[in-house]
């Protein structure tokens, strides 16, 4: 029998934590790209971590699985560094040899914002989101690896079936 | 900007890109990820050939990344020292990689393959980096990259070798946090964390016990690292239950790339004159080597499992390295000793890793006292492992040889005299435990006379990286034999200061 089976849901904890989860998200978010100026992707990262680790509380663990499976957490931790260390790799692409690795000024896009605006959306911005998804996807997956064991579960999946 | 000036970055960038491509890729297919690792360090290591040609015909290269200037943002410099360990690391990796093919499908489950290959992978990126970094906390978090990808990659292999991944862990997470204290306390003084800034601002500041507290803290925490010898003990573990290619890349490229990194601290931000004048450690080193050279040699004798020789032969090999480095200012030698050490032991021990590992794999053989009869069963890995054992013992014209000749000529030069006879007492040592393997591999005859011994060779690309790294043990000690290499060495020592002797 797994632990939520005992102890049933509880609809305060559902209803709390069905309002409270957007809200977080948002807040990570904010705190990732929502103010000028670097930083604040690693912090972002850790809060949208932390509203999986809410719904995991309110819903039970298989349910938060389900919701956001392995494959998920992989190809979000892929994604992030691709961001980051990609955007620097087309830095050097785009400027033909020229610009150095993550000099935000050779991205094309200076020509239409100009050079300051264009390094300020960068590391502001995209950087932070890379930052902030491989965060995310790290902090969750440790929480299920720390929570939870992979056979375990498909067990208890099997045994339910019966 | 020449094209050719961006290798050092894309030597890291596409590791990084690559490592996780692998981890992507390993969802749709499990063997990928060996393909993609093979790949890139090939790459990798056609970069750092490239790099090597530049940095002799042109000059150094300092680039900066984003286009930061240096003591603000962070620089990577490469000169000839870099450029030589840069190849030296990638071409063992690369060897490594290929050896890992068949090895690895043995020892690690099939589903696993893909986050193995990304942490190999992030292991090659974390030990590119620390030899191209020019910025103490890059060169700190490049470091970190590479022990944490190979605390992992030791655990992998189950078993016993998750207690000798926890050891390595603990050590070297201790190791870690004093340089890490080391790079606080010089930016507390000096406000910068650039090697070629701080080594401009340090000597008005030499006599501060903050910068001297910094330099012993360095030395322990990057010592750890390096398995120098009272600091050795997570080495023989870790080295002896890792999986095949982890036992082959950990003790060849990682070793040497934490030696660089002590190296390039002492010599490049400290510099020999603080050494000198505040910090006399050069005998210690000595004498501390001295004594590696035989504890490792002694403790080598008395093992059986051939792995945990060659690693306590790994401690005594770092003892060479290290009393190269201790002689360095009173010779005219400079560093040479020691740098030529750092290539040699890295194709003599990375060949008799293949090898063990080979017996490993084919036959299950751990134990030496199982060799009877092997050098008939497995002919090839058994002469890739005799050549690299004679080389190992100083058989002329081999690496081992050259070595040993440049070291006893530094001593007798430095006259220490007691080197000399340290030197020549290791190789008697080192004699007794190689020829001990030797001697039951193609001479015993097993109890109740000859059978007939089928041939069961370990497959080819465990085979021939370790005869590649064997021919070349002989290759290039005639290399170093001729001289060709020495105006490289003679450039290094010259941008340390080193080479001439103050009567």
């Amino acid at each position: 029998m797994s632990a939520e089976k005992k102890y049933g849901r509880d609809v305060v904890i559902e209803t709390i934590a069905r309002l409270m989860i957007p809200f977080i998200q948002l807040y990570g978010l904010y705190v990732m790209m929502g103010t000028e100026g670097a930083g604040g992707g690693f912090q972002g990262g850790t809060i949208i971590a932390a509203s999986f680790v809410l719904y995991v509380t309110a819903f039970g663990i298989t349910s938060g699985r389900k919701k956001f499976p392995e494959s998920w957490n992989a190809a979000f931790k892929c994604l992030g560094v691709y961001l980051y260390a990609g955007i620097g790799l087309l830095c050097i692409i785009f400027s033909l040899g020229v610009a150095e690795y993550l000099n935000y000024a050779a991205v094309p896009l200076s020509n239409i914002i100009g050079q300051a605006d264009t390094r300020a959306l960068m590391i502001a911005d995209v950087v932070e989101i890379g930052i902030g998804m491989t965060v995310m996807a790290a902090f969750v997956s440790l929480f299920f690896d720390l929570a939870w064991k992979e056979e375990s579960v498909k067990e208890e999946e099997g045994g339910a079936e019966e | 900007m020449l094209p050719i000036e961006q290798f050092p970055v894309l030597v890291v960038a596409i590791s990084l890109l690559s490592a996780i491509t692998i981890l992507l890729a390993g969802g749709i297919s499990k063997k990928s990820g060996f393909f993609i690792s093979l790949a890139t360090i090939t790459f990798q290591f056609i970069l750092s050939l490239f790099i090597l040609r530049h940095v002799l015909t042109v000059g150094t290269i300092h680039y900066w990344l984003g286009g930061w200037r240096p003591p603000w943002g962070i620089e990577y410099v490469v000169d000839v020292l870099n450029a030589y360990v840069l190849i030296i690391v990638l071409f063992l990796s690369l060897l490594a990689a290929i050896y890992s093919k068949r090895s690895v499908e043995q020892e690690i489950e099939a589903r696993k393959l893909p986050t193995f290959y990304t942490l190999f992978q992030l292991l090659v990126t974390g030990l590119a980096g620390v030899v191209v970094t020019g910025d103490m906390f890059n060169l700190y978090v490049f470091l970190e990259i590479a022990s944490l990808a190979g605390y992992a990659l030791i655990a992998a292999a189950g078993g016993r070798a998750l207690r000798a991944s926890y050891n390595y862990l603990i050590l070297g997470a201790l190791g870690i946090c004093f340089y890490l204290l080391a790079i606080g306390f010089l930016y507390s003084v000096t406000g910068t964390l650039n090697m070629a800034d701080l080594r401009v601002l340090l000597p008005a500041l030499y006599a501060n016990k903050a910068v001297q507290t910094a330099f012993v803290f360095a030395f322990i925490g990057l010592g750890i690292k390096c398995a120098i010898f009272p600091l050795h003990t997570w080495q023989p573990d870790a080295y002896t239950y890792a999986p095949s290619a982890i036992s082959v890349i950990i003790s060849t490229a990682m070793a040497k790339a934490s030696i660089y990194a002590l190296i390039r601290v002492i010599f490049s931000v400290f510099t020999v004159d603080f050494i000198i004048l505040f910090a006399p450690i050069f005998k210690i080193i000595c004498w501390m080597a001295a004594i590696a050279m035989i504890f490792g040699s002694i403790l080598a004798i008395a093992q059986f499992d051939l792995k945990r020789m060659l690693a306590y032969s790994s401690i005594a090999n770092v003892g060479y390295i290290m009393l190269g480095v201790g002689l360095s200012t009173s010779t005219t030698f400079g560093l040479t000793p020691a740098l030529m050490h750092l290539l040699n032991h890295a194709l003599m021990k990375g060949c008799l890793f293949m090898a063990a590992c080979a017996f490993i794999y084919k036959a299950g053989l751990w134990d030496i006292r199982g060799f009877v009869g092997l050098g008939r069963k497995m002919p090839y890995t058994c002469f890739a492992f005799l050549l690299a054992a004679l080389s190992m013992i100083g058989l002329p014209p081999s690496v081992g040889f050259v070595t040993k000749l440049y070291l006893i000529l530094a001593a007798l030069e430095a006259g220490e005299y007691i080197f000399v006879a340290v030197i020549f007492f290791s190789t008697l040592l080192m004699i007794v435990y190689f020829w001990h393997v030797v001697e039951l591999m193609y001479i015993r005859v097993e109890e109740g006379g000859e059978k007939e011994i089928r041939v069961a060779e370990a497959p080819m690309s465990m085979v021939i990286p370790g005869l590649v790294l064997a021919v070349l043990c002989f290759i290039v000690g005639i290399i170093w034999l001729i001289g060709t290499p020495l105006p490289m060495m003679e450039a290094i020592n010259s941008g340390f200061g080193l080479g001439v002797v103050v009567p």
